[in-house]
């Protein structure tokens, strides 16, 4: 199948996520659509399932303009996808979860069991996929569960175009390996496949053609030869320069010590390893890399929410450790979440109510045990005068307000209190020029305070313009620090770890990790 | 999809209250009754179950029924034996709630005193009470995104320890009966704690948890009742020894008549309405509950403990619907509680949760129109059958929790901020 996209746009209200998007995928290729998140990828494939409506521009199979009512359009028209989190039904067997919606009877409704074993055995087969048709799928590894996922999507009606959405997301190192020879078999048989990622390795490992997408727009077309570096700056951006003035930084007493700090996820990944980092009041310190490399668990170690497993966290000189949130933010922690709408605010808030989530039992704000509305009221107005938040009234639910005004009264709120260091996680993620470039002279103005700013973001435009002195996090690992003016491809390189003795060991690099092969292999059976 | 809670609507027909624009009233007015808001929604769903009753009532009856074999030649006898029957069953319903009419007549002749008059308000608000505490203890907790199912297990508790204090000391009725109050509202928070610390430290879904308490709850009760410590010194049945009458729940209006029920635990439920709603829209600690209720991660960010407001919210909750059982075995079961005193208040107050849309206002007044057909049911029997009170409960909880049907049904217009639909985030 070949499959073309013609200035496919999608616009929620004012919004443009999907902007112009032109692309093909030739028959039995694997075309890699590479970009950060919220870069538009997701939308652009919902588009293409069905699940999307597109604003304008046309979907082209085998040059037949075509239009997707829902997903069962797109099946039916030889599209299969496999989701990020997996649809599967956990307590039914794998035969059950592929003839899902499409069931086999022998007549009258009855299910016919051999019917739908011998088609998950036929695709097994077909495309060398191994899978036990009586296995219960919540039983299965996470690798073996989107075997699963892949066999269904392969086994619609007349699938040719599979469409995998970050599918090593969840994957260890030797799944990572499996899947990748599976979608070359895939291809070499002559399914095509549209492969998202934002894993550059993965990338060059597998696709035939790459595709970069930032903020919507189609920026890059590289061939799989193309460096590491030349994508991972692609994809984090280089049109745009932002001018933000600031004078040298003057750093001073360290505000934020961390040593070794270390972090294993539930399913036992080291997701930060041995961490080493300094912030200095005064000075804003980028922590650049490409997203998942650790940046979440750092953040969340630094406000306590998460416990490391090992290290040491110091902020102002106090080890931190046994310290609740709480009063973290009270002797001076400012925090700005990367996901503005789960940590940032409470959409369902007022305003008002909003601006005070961290100090409604500080004075002025509490009386008594009771809210003072009054002087929450006043601190509305002033920070939504000072901050321009565009809203109609202090009393006005957050989900009423756009995403950069949203992220203003995190702003607002963060910044109306005394504080010693910030931590900004992607800070004008999902945030319009406008409010981004208020957000940076805010973030500068701060440090010329004396605060010390750990600055988040897998923008490096953002960290160009900003960081005053340069951290790469890689593994969860800082791989090197470097001063502001290096070059982006030395910075490029640091991001996917490319200069760092001994940083394949641990990375999801597909080609070292045959060894461990076997043992995902095993754990099937 | 949007969780929009906020309906600014019922403030609409005011902004249309300028000098010049009368007509202009009318018909934001008349927009107002046609559009599917939570008030109108509310109101249109009892008159629905009112209708959906009368047809009900209709069925059950054997002689409308047999009105309804010979509809086609004399349709006439059909509709006048449907139309009696609904006025009649609906006014039994009344005179059991609110008036009762013939007294009304035999007081103008003076055959009856005024305190007779008021005897079926008294039973409403009776049966009221403890509705609006076990109301407020669900509500409450919905408010904190906990669905508190465990209200009928912390009444039994509340009954328990207000009994307790209530015969086992001696003390002036100005210490004793506080004291009593004071019991009942902590042996209901001590067990509506449980599911609460059981969510914050294990993350047991409290839903599971109360069901389960509830349970034990009652058979608690059923094996206390029997134990010498509690049983009846005079009587052989299953029934508790009475409260000393230091710690009875005075009645409101004894002075106007004996016979009048209402007793001081309502003024008790009224201020604790008063109390829940400061606490939910004035208190730190209630915006502590509205903001983990709506968003548990940007609460935790900001530095809010989730598990210790899961627990200190159920507490509080559990207080409350100890009170109702405080309410009852100082008031209507003063002279002994039995198996059968806290009826069905605690799942009730579920429903009255809902209904008033788990806000203490609602709550209230969802209450006293519970306690309403309760009395009405329990006075019209057995002319009316007793279950048409349950089932006109059901039927109005079940169009307020389905907007969507009521709309359909009314052809009503969407609110400008979408339908409100109740929501129990437990689930």
């Amino acid at each position: 199948m070949r499959l073309e996209l013609k200035g496919l746009t999608k616009k929620f209200g004012s919004f443009t996520a999907d902007d112009d998007i032109d692309l093909v995928v030739e028959p039995g290729q694997i075309h890699a659509v590479l970009g950060e998140n919220g870069a538009g990828k997701s939308t652009l494939m919902n588009m293409l399932y069905g699940i999307l409506a597109p604003t304008s521009g046309e979907i082209l199979i085998d040059g037949e303009p075509v239009t997707f009512e829902g997903p069962g359009d797109a099946i039916a028209a030889g599209i299969g996808m496999v989701h990020q989190h997996f649809k599967l039904v956990g307590p039914f067997s794998v035969a059950d979860n592929v003839q899902l919606g499409r069931e086999h009877t022998q007549g009258l409704g009855v299910l016919s069991a051999k019917a739908a074993r011998k088609a998950v055995l036929d695709v097994s087969e077909e495309y060398g996929l191994k899978l036990d048709p009586d296995a219960i799928c919540e039983d299965l590894p996470v690798g073996v569960q989107q075997r699963v996922e892949i066999v269904k999507a392969l086994s619609g009606p007349k699938t040719e175009l599979l469409i995998l959405d970050e599918p090593t997301a969840v994957l260890t190192p030797a799944e990572i390996t499996e899947l990748l020879q599976i979608m070359r078999n895939l291809a070499a048989a002559g399914t095509s496949i549209l492969f998202i990622s934002h894993k550059l390795k993965e990338v060059q490992a597998v696709a035939d053609t790459v595709t970069v997408i930032r903020r919507g727009k189609v920026v890059a077309e590289l061939e799989p030869t193309a460096s590491e570096a030349e994508m991972a700056s692609a994809m984090v951006g280089r049109a745009v320069t932002l001018q933000v003035d600031k004078t040298p930084a003057e750093p001073g007493e360290a505000r934020l010590e961390i040593e070794g700090l270390t972090v294993v996820s539930d399913a036992g990944v080291k997701v930060l390893d041995g961490l080493e980092l300094t912030v200095h009041s005064g000075e804003i310190v980028g922590l650049a890399g490409v997203e998942g490399n650790g940046q979440t668990e750092l953040a969340r170690s630094i406000l306590g929410l998460i416990k490391p497993d090992e290290g040491r966290i110091a902020i102002d000189g106090k080890d931190v450790h046994g310290a609740s949130p709480a009063h973290r933010i009270a002797d001076g922690l400012g925090y700005i979440p990367e996901d503005r709408g789960r940590d940032g605010v409470i959409t369902e808030f007022s305003v008002a109510e909003n601006l005070v989530l961290n100090q409604y039992r500080d004075a002025p704000f509490a009386r008594r045990g009771a809210v003072n509305a009054g002087a929450v009221r006043k601190r509305a107005v002033d920070s939504i005068a000072e901050f321009d938040i565009r809203t109609q009234s202090p009393e006005e639910p957050v989900s009423a307000l756009s995403g950069g005004n949203a992220q203003k009264v995190i702003i607002a709120r963060e910044f109306s209190r005394p504080r010693r260091l910030l931590v900004a996680a992607q800070p004008t993620r999902g945030v319009d020029v406008g409010a981004s470039q208020f957000i940076h002279s805010r973030l500068v103005a701060e440090r010329d305070t004396g605060t010390g700013v750990l600055l988040i973001s897998s923008e490096l435009d953002e960290i160009y313009a900003l960081a005053d002195r340069i951290a790469v996090i890689y593994n969860g690992r800082i791989v090197g620090e470097v001063a502001p003016d290096t070059p982006r491809a030395v910075i490029g390189r640091l991001m996917v770890g490319a200069d760092i003795a001994g940083a394949d060991d641990t990375a999801p690099a597909p080609d070292d990790a045959d060894q461990t092969d076997e043992e995902a292999n095993g754990g099937d059976r | 999809m949007s969780t929009d809670t906020k309906t600014p609507t019922a403030d609409e027909p005011e902004a249309g209250e300028t000098p010049e624009s009368k007509p202009n009233f009318m018909r934001l007015f008349g927009r107002y009754l046609t559009e599917a808001n939570s008030v109108m929604v509310t109101i249109y769903s009892l008159l629905l179950a009112f209708l959906i009753g009368a047809i009900l009532l209709i069925v059950s009856d054997e002689y409308t029924r047999s009105t309804f074999s010979y509809f086609f030649s004399r349709p006439q006898d059909a509709w006048y034996a449907s139309r009696d029957l609904i006025v009649e069953s609906y006014t039994a319903l009344f005179e059991g709630a609110i008036l009762n009419l013939s007294t009304l007549d035999r007081y103008a002749a003076g055959t009856a005193e005024f305190g007779d008059l008021l005897r079926p308000l008294s039973e409403t608000l009776t049966y009221a009470t403890p509705l609006i505490f076990t109301g407020l203890a669900v509500g409450l907790a919905f408010r904190a995104g906990l669905f508190n199912i465990g209200a009928q297990g912390q009444l039994i508790f509340g009954m328990m320890g207000a009994l307790i204090i209530g015969f086992a000391l001696d003390l002036p009725a100005v210490i004793h009966l506080p004291l009593a109050v004071i019991a009942g509202a902590l042996a209901g928070a001590a067990f509506g704690a449980v599911p609460g610390v059981l969510k914050a430290t294990t993350g047991a879904h409290e839903v599971i948890s109360s069901i389960m308490l509830n349970n034990i709850a009652a058979l608690f009760l059923v094996w206390a009742i029997s134990t010498e410590f509690l049983h009846s010194e005079t009587k052989t049945d299953l029934i508790t020894k009475p409260v000393d009458e230091s710690a009875v729940m005075p009645k409101l209006l004894s002075g106007l008549s004996e016979s009048l029920r209402v007793n001081w635990a309502l003024l008790i439920g009224i201020g604790a309405a008063v109390f829940t709603w400061w606490l939910l829209s004035r208190s730190t600690f209630g915006f502590r509950i509205r903001a983990v209720g709506f968003n548990e991660h940007a609460s935790a960010t900001a530095g809010m403990r989730i598990g210790s407001t899961y627990t200190t919210t159920m507490a509080v909750a559990g207080g409350l619907a100890g009170l109702a059982g405080a309410a009852l075995s100082l008031g209507v079961g003063s002279a002994g509680i039995t198996t059968n005193t806290a009826l069905e208040y605690g799942f009730d107050g579920i429903t009255v949760a809902l209904l008033g849309r788990a806000k203490p206002g609602g709550i209230v007044a969802a209450a006293l129109l519970f306690g309403a057909l309760k009395a009405g049911a329990l006075s019209a029997q057995p002319d009316v059958p007793v279950d048409i009170s349950t089932l006109l409960q059901a039927t109005i909880v079940l169009f307020i929790a389905a907007p969507a049907l009521v709309k359909a049904i009314l052809h009503l217009r969407t609110p400008r901020g979408g339908l409100v639909t109740l929501e129990a985030k437990g689930w």
